[in-house]
């Protein structure tokens, strides 16, 4: 295929035969435009709107009496806000590990010629079919101290046993550890799984042959080989994580303690709607996309800057 | 915590083990280890099911007195009735199956026009690539990293301009538009994993764009298909903040009455309704994951592996 | 009675197509005893031949108030939808999208009836009128266990005072002083309620309403700084997230109180304990009987059809009818926004709240007086003190720092 030169074609109007190129492609330029669309108007669009009117003083609605810097200003004073950030980033680190980690070994286990896998799979993903607020319904009481597992350990004889770590603002962001990691983990094995049934079988009897053992294998060839299925999951997990909003208000609806288990998207939603400052909503959005930005740059630079795709 | 130390010291014992046929013998410490692992985890997993399940079947005062994860004494079908047709919602007591088609009349369609533009957009970043096509591709994946509510507002506006504000055909869009950053990169994924060969020699035929599509690449893509279908039914069947913001009362999801069955501040909390409840809402997502699973590990064995 | 011949007058002479016109209402009363008193509403207005469309959304204002602004300024508005009164709508009226009622309350005489005046003039910008009030809540009240002190030989607190003095005794019994719920803004209404117990009202005003910042910075509030600061220690232990929750606690008498609004009392009803045997209300915590006036109100946005403009300013005569405000407060355990009409069936408590609002003991609400800004602020900075071992001291200074930014 001639893309690049195509493309080029596209954008020098004046050149030979414009229109012939054009009508060459100009289906795939149509069923395209959904695409440009959103990412434009709505992903970039939507992007730099709240950019600009994070420079005012909005309220209720959206008006452009600029303010300058103050809305970071306060923002950046705002304990509740750094406490998020600080929260967020424990949660997000915590989650990604665990969730990369037990999700391979999961998937490493089911890849055992095991029987029943079907079973074993079905039982593993069933939660992402749950949304978060049930989820974190379903957590809170599982963990609620009088009746959920702290009781019914007690009521067996153990009265000191203690595992109450939603009232507990040093405990409290392990307990949405556990109910995160519940609903996502199973996913991310299926992704993980069907990484590793896509390797060739080859691969295994050439390892085999060389007498590598096999946890070498999965470390040194595998791994390596399973760059986008890690990708992937790293995409949807991390991306899961920025927006983590709902199971918080299910669970602990920002608590104990007041700030322990505040996130970043807490904040903005507050601000934007209950506190009817949009201008302080749009501040904080600002830097939540920031922070994706210095993320994604990166990654984008490794992933399309380097090959050129024919 | 402590289940996932187990897990990893225990898994890499499993893991020097041969990786092969199966071994003859069923009861080696290989496979208990490696069953035992495998059912301990699925407790973790299924011990959520089995309290909804078993709290919904319970009446109040068992409720109250009892352990959350001990079987009904009296099994009720009380709480689930309640759930389905007699819960209120303001001044409308019928429960959940007010919510019913309209979920399904707002799923059926925002899946669908999801994945028709998603696969489409795959498709011709693959194989159809134009100078920028992965600018507005990398741009997609950060719109996936950017959370709902920050996008509220624009949207709204949007909308309004666009005059479909309040309107199903809104939120269809609004859910296409959401949908389509993991949708696109699934599709993008799966379509690179179809050998180059065959578009080339379709287009040495003269095969164009759609054609290509919906002679070679549609009828080869089932499995991807089957993963997208199971992540749309589940985000769009459990939404309830787009449902409720960009529709009226008439077309409310379920999940708005699922949200007020569950949310009602104030009274005794009916925690086996909610329960029931909450079951009944997660029944088909369930369902299509039921009887789906199979072919979502293998579409996203093809969408994922090769990039 | 002769009022609601009045409205039904001027529903006639408005309604003349006289087909029923729909109207979907908004609001967050889903609870048992909040949606029987929007029952109440919806069957006035449709047994005037017109037809209430609900729209409730479960979750309360932080839930429902997205939505509803969402729809309103998305161009899909409902035809009347639940705010505080207040400033909450404030925007929405500069802006023009809300409908004028002025000519609605001037035939129905809302500025003689509505009591007290504050309540309309929470209604009313650039001297119009934008909304209709339909009932009061006040937060500043103290709910006491009777058993909790009988088991311990003590008399009832009758005051905050009493009520602290008597807080070791109860600690050592091994019950919780103080119930006190997670959310924040459970937190900021205690500290509120105290504002005005402890410094007094003359330096409530002087913050509140004339916005004086020295006082607020002041001797007076630093007394109740310390005061809260006092009382969180009483609250240390109370593991719970929601309002009612805690309420619980002290109906079960694992709890000596709660410093809750008027609407606690609706759980004590449905657990039937009697006001006064099982339990004790003490409005203002005792000290300053006085309450403030927050509630609900309605707003009709601008639809741009005449037959449902009309329809609307039917449905705000009614709200506002004496027959109207009986039926839906006694449900809903609120006050009446109105002082000439009759509530004997009122309970106790609420007999209480009503004699200080014909007393004249009445302040503006939170709402009213601070912006939705203002008081989330307060809120996440009063859950923090209250949940943990902040100095009074610096508290006080980031709430003056909070009220500056309302200025």
């Amino acid at each position: 295929m001639s893309v690049t030169s195509e493309a080029e074609a596209i954008r020098t109007t004046s050149a030979a035969r414009p229109r012939a190129r054009w009508t060459r492609n100009i289906s795939a330029k149509i069923a395209a435009l959904p695409m440009i669309a959103t990412a434009l108007v709505i992903f970039v669009g939507g992007t730099i709107w709240t950019v600009v009117y994070s420079f005012t003083d909005s309220k209720l609605l959206p008006r452009t009496r600029w303010v300058g810097l103050d809305q970071y200003e306060r923002l950046w004073d705002t304990n509740r806000w750094v406490v998020s950030i600080e929260n967020l980033f424990f949660y997000g680190v915590m989650s990604l590990i665990f969730t990369v980690v037990m999700g391979f070994i999961l998937a490493v286990l089911m890849d055992q010629k095991i029987r029943y896998e079907d079973t074993f799979r079905t039982i593993m993903l069933y939660p992402f079919a749950l949304s978060f607020i049930v989820t974190g319904l379903v957590w809170q009481w599982i963990l609620n101290p009088q009746f959920g597992i702290q009781g019914v350990v007690r009521d067996m004889g153990w009265t000191s046993f203690t595992f109450d770590p939603l009232n507990n603002p040093q405990t409290v962001l392990y307990g949405l550890l556990i109910a995160g990691l519940w609903q996502g983990t199973g996913f991310v094995m299926c992704l993980m799984l069907a990484g590793l049934r896509g390797i060739d079988e080859d691969i295994w009897k050439a390892t085999r042959v060389d007498g590598i053992p096999t946890w070498k294998t999965y470390v040194v060839v595998i791994i390596p080989m399973m760059r986008p299925v890690f990708i992937t999951t790293l995409v949807i997990v991390a991306s899961g994580i920025i927006r983590l909003y709902d199971l918080v208000v299910a669970m602990t609806s920002g608590g104990p303690g007041g700030n322990a288990s505040q996130v970043p998207a807490m904040y903005v939603y507050d601000y934007m709607f209950q506190a009817q400052n949009l201008g302080q909503g749009f501040a904080a959005s600002t830097m939540m996309l920031l922070s994706v930005l210095i993320v994604l740059i990166p990654w984008a630079y490794l992933e399309f800057g380097g090959k050129k795709h024919g | 915590m402590a289940d996932v130390s187990v897990v990893s010291s225990a898994s890499s014992a499993a893991m020097t083990g041969p990786r092969g046929a199966k071994p003859k013998r069923a009861m080696n410490p290989r496979n208990i280890m490696l069953y035992g692992i495998l059912i301990v985890v699925c407790v973790y997993y299924l011990l959520p099911l089995w309290v909804m399940v078993m709290t919904s079947l319970k009446g109040m005062p068992e409720v109250r007195l009892g352990n959350i994860f001990s079987p009904p004494v009296e099994i009720t079908f009380q709480p689930w009735v309640k759930a389905w047709s007699e819960a209120c919602t303001g001044l409308n007591c019928d429960g959940l199956s007010r919510g019913f088609w309209n979920s399904v009349m707002i799923t059926v369609p925002s899946v669908i026009v999801s994945i028709a533009i998603a696969s489409v957009n795959g498709y011709a970043l693959i194989n159809w690539k134009f100078k920028g096509s992965d600018i507005f591709f990398t741009i997609l994946i950060f719109g996936s990293f950017i959370p709902y509510q920050i996008m509220l507002y624009p949207i709204v506006i949007l909308l309004r301009e666009a005059g479909i504000y309040g309107t199903l055909w809104g939120l269809i869009v609004v859910h296409t538009i959401f949908g389509m950053p993991i949708l696109t990169l699934l599709f993008r994924n799966y379509f690179s994993s179809i050998p180059e060969e065959l578009f080339k020699a379709a287009r040495v035929d003269g095969a164009g764009f759609w054609g290509i599509y919906f002679r070679i690449m549609l009828p080869m893509s089932l499995p991807i298909f089957v993963v997208a279908l199971i992540l749309q039914v589940t985000g769009i069947w459990n939404d309830f903040l787009f449902g409720v913001v960009f529709t009226k009362p008439d077309i409310y999801p379920m999940t708005v009455q699922l949200n007020n069955i569950v949310n009602s501040v104030q009274g005794v909390k009916e925690y086996n309704v909610n329960m029931a409840a909450t079951v009944l809402t997660g029944l088909v997502p369930l369902i299509v994951y039921f009887v789906s699973g199979k072919l979502f590990v293998r579409g996203i064995a093809a969408g994922a592996v090769k990039g | 009675m002769k009022l609601s011949k009045m409205t039904a007058l001027l529903a006639m002479s408005v309604a003349m197509p006289a087909a029923a016109t729909e109207l979907e209402v908004t609001h967050w009363w889903t609870s048992g005893g909040e949606a029987a008193a929007v029952a109440e509403l919806a069957k006035a207005f449709d047994a005037s031949g017109d037809k209430w469309v609900d729209g409730a959304i479960a979750g309360g204002g932080g839930t429902a108030r997205p939505i509803m602004i969402s729809r309103i300024t998305g161009g899909d508005p409902m035809g009347a939808t639940q705010f505080n009164h207040g400033q909450q709508a404030l925007e929405l009226v500069e802006a023009g999208l809300m409908l004028d009622l002025t000519d609605v309350a001037e035939a129905n005489n809302w500025k003689e009836v509505v009591y007290p005046p504050s309540l309309l003039d929470a209604c009313t910008v650039d001297g119009k009128i934008f909304c209709a009030p339909v009932n009061i809540h006040s937060p500043e009240w103290l709910w006491l266990s009777n058993k909790v002190y009988e088991d311990l030989g003590l008399p009832v607190p009758t005051n905050w005072d009493e009520f602290v003095a008597s807080a070791p005794a109860v600690r050592d019994a091994g019950k919780l002083p103080l119930a006190l719920g997670d959310q924040p803004w459970q937190s900021n209404l205690a500290f509120g309620a105290m504002q005005i117990a402890v410094a007094g009202l003359d330096a409530w005003k002087a913050v509140n309403v004339d916005k004086n910042m020295d006082v607020a910075a002041g001797p007076e509030y630093a007394k109740v700084f310390e005061a809260a600061a006092a009382a969180r220690e009483l609250a240390k232990g109370s593991a719970v997230q929601d309002w009612n929750q805690a309420t619980n606690l002290v109906i079960t008498d694992q709890a000596a109180g709660q410093i809750m609004g008027d609407w606690a009392q609706g759980e004590f009803q449905v657990a039937n304990e009697v006001a006064g045997t099982d339990y004790t209300c003490l409005p203002g915590l005792g000290l300053n009987e006085y309450i403030s006036t927050g509630g609900d109100a309605f707003y009709f946005p601008k639809l741009n059809d005449p037959d449902k403009e009309a329809a609307q300013k039917r449905l705000a005569a009614q709200l506002v009818s004496p027959d109207v405000q009986v039926a839906f407060n006694l449900k809903k355990g609120s006050l009446p926004i109105r002082g000439d009409i009759d509530l004997s069936a009122a309970n106790d408590c609420m007999k209480k709240g009503l004699e200080i609002l014909a007393g004249g003991n009445i302040v503006p609400s939170g709402d009213m007086v601070w912006s939705p800004d203002v008081q989330k602020q307060n809120e996440d900075l009063m859950v923090e003190f209250w949940k943990s071992d902040m100095p009074a001291a610096d508290a006080h200074a980031k709430w003056v720092a909070n009220l500056k930014t309302g200025l």
